[in-house]
């Protein structure tokens, strides 16, 4: 009974909804949805785990070194204030995300309007790209551009890890800019032609900027997805956040507290960029 | 009153056809318009009249047949089809502004990206013709903020921008409230007094009898009847057309 109360469909019955039960387990729903209470429950899971950690270790007899792990952010020496290892490796990490996003961005672009061309090679060769990609995992293709294809092409470790960040999402980007773009009526193309326009003015000044509203919070999702795949590239050395956390590690033995420091570190900026982007909607949506 | 019309073909149809996969949406159809002159398409759903105003500029592609447009034959090797949509503006049902711009940038975004002229002039050249379709106050607002009929009416301002020499409407009226549809008529009306070449597909007899130089009748993807309004309305030479005049005008 219950289960079946449960799948039918919102709007189907209006009667049903009108009930007391149902009304409360609405009110439910939306609390659980509302923002205060997500931020509270999503802490409360933390400090469970926390807490359950802290005991592990405890139980395993960890040596807790918090008060190191401040120096590693920032420092005061007689020079004043100076950042610490873990503040660079960001700044490498986030260097890396952005360039590898643009890329990731133009040549998604590209893979979504090769797709869309209506042409049998060039969705044909879109379509063989795709494949390849999605089929792939990140580690593999890692080590495929940066042991196979950049020694033949000779590109450093750097320009390979962002490479292959930009080539993992833009399968998924030009996915997010085909259904961007197909969201758009076939009226606005119509128009658009009907006053002499070009396609590349009308994906330039009609269709892209009318597809960007529904484009930018999958594009935000993966850019957060991006900066947390730019972990891997820790394993070809490249000196980002990732890879100082372990090197930190391995000179201090900290690794509770510093793993601890960096998945903060990566939550932090994800959200701010998350928090970013809704404000941008917002304005977008007041726009329109 | 109709304007006297030079007698100068500008839009040559001859033996179109035109199939959607195997479904002939047009079969031999043939229409001279003059330039200056004003053509009323009526006929009944699915006859093939918004198929044929679209292949006038090549929204949709015949598939057989001659069709010549301001003296340039469209086919698969034209390769100005956009100088030719340039002379040709199309007014759509579903009006298709575009709603993330104002009013006066859907009517300069052409003049400006196309026609290549300068912010200024296309932005006089906009507010001269929101005039022409009376709402030169609502040029800052957004599609959305319009009632439908006076976002027609920018659609209708936002083709003549093109400063184009020939306009086509495909059922301007019928997704407006009844008591929207006199001030989009009017406009075309007013159109219609400044000599332009207009075909319009449109039920609104009223407004068929009062511009068009010719009137045509399509079913089933032909074209059954050609005549001047007094004859087309008085005494329609096939009998379906007749039934169909009967039916619509009753209402
Ligand atoms: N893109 C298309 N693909 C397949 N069939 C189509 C397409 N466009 C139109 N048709 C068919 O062609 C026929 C003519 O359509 P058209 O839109 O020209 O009719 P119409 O006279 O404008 O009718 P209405 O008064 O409903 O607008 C219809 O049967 C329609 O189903
Ligand atoms: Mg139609």
């Amino acid at each position: 009974m219950a289960l079946a109360s449960e799948n039918a469909s919102p709007r189907g019955n209006h009667r049903s909804g009108k009930t007391p039960i149902r009304q409360a387990s609405r009110r439910i729903q939306n609390l659980f949805r509302s923002k205060p209470v997500a931020v509270l429950l999503y802490f409360i899971v933390i400090y469970v785990i926390a807490r359950m950690s802290v005991a592990g270790a405890e139980a395993m007899g960890y040596n807790w070194q918090w008060y190191r792990v401040p120096d590693y952010l920032f420092q005061f020496t007689e020079d004043g204030f100076q950042w610490g290892e873990i503040f660079f490796g960001l700044v490498k990490s986030i260097d890396l995300s952005v360039k590898a996003f643009v890329l990731a961005t133009l040549v998604g672009l590209f893979i979504a309007l090769l797709r869309l061309s209506g042409l049998v090679v060039g969705s044909g060769v879109a379509l063989v790209y795709l494949e390849f990609v999605r089929n792939m995992p990140l580690l593999v293709l890692l080590y495929l551009i940066y042991y196979v294809i950049g020694p033949i092409f000779k590109f450093d470790r750097y320009s390979a890890a962002i490479i292959c960040l930009a080539v993992y999402h833009s399968a998924t980007i030009s996915e997010i800019f085909r259904a961007g773009i197909n969201s758009v009526p076939r009226g606005q193309w119509e128009a658009a032609k009907s006053i002499g326009m070009s396609v590349a003015q009308s994906y330039r000044f009609i269709i892209l900027p009318q597809s960007i509203k529904v484009m930018l919070p999958p594009l935000t999702n993966e850019a957060v997805q991006l900066i947390k795949s730019s972990a891997i590239v820790s394993v070809i050395a490249i000196a980002e956040l990732t890879t100082i956390g372990r090197n930190i590690i391995s000179d201090t033995y900290m690794s509770f507290e510093i793993w601890f420091t960096v998945a903060m570190v990566y939550l932090v900026v994800t959200l701010i960029l998350s928090t970013c982007v809704s404000g941008l909607e917002k304005r977008f949506a007041v726009r329109s | 009153m109709p304007v006297e019309s030079d007698s100068r073909p500008i839009i040559e149809i001859r033996n179109l056809d035109k199939f959607f996969g195997a479904f002939q949406a047009l079969a031999d159809v043939s229409l001279t318009v003059n330039a200056g002159e004003r053509v009323v398409i009526c006929g009944p759903s699915g006859s093939g009249k918004s198929t044929l105003i679209r292949c006038v500029n090549r929204l949709e592609e015949h598939s057989a047949g001659e069709l010549i447009v301001d003296g340039v034959e469209l086919n698969d090797e034209t390769t100005n089809i956009r100088a030719v949509r340039m002379e040709v503006g199309m007014v759509f049902q579903q009006f298709n502004l575009f709603p993330h711009l104002t009013v006066l940038e859907n009517l300069t975004v052409g003049p400006i990206r196309v026609r290549k002229i300068s912010r200024a002039d296309a932005e006089d050249r906009a507010r001269k013709f929101l005039e022409r379709v009376h709402i030169p106050e609502q040029a800052d607002k957004y599609p959305a903020q319009l009632s439908g009929g006076q976002q027609q009416r920018v659609a209708i301002a936002r083709s003549l921008c093109m400063e184009p020499r020939i306009m086509l409407f495909d059922e301007p009226t019928s997704a407006l409230d009844p008591e929207m549809i006199n001030e989009v008529l009017d406009v075309m009306v007013e159109l219609a007094g400044t000599g332009m070449t207009m075909v319009c597909v449109t039920h609104e007899m009223g407004f068929a009898r009062k511009v068009a130089d010719k009137m045509v009748f399509m079913e089933d993807g032909r074209i059954v009847e050609t005549a001047p309004p007094e004859q087309f309305f008085e005494n329609p030479s096939s009998r379906r057309c007749r039934m169909f005049l009967d039916q619509i005008l009753d209402h």
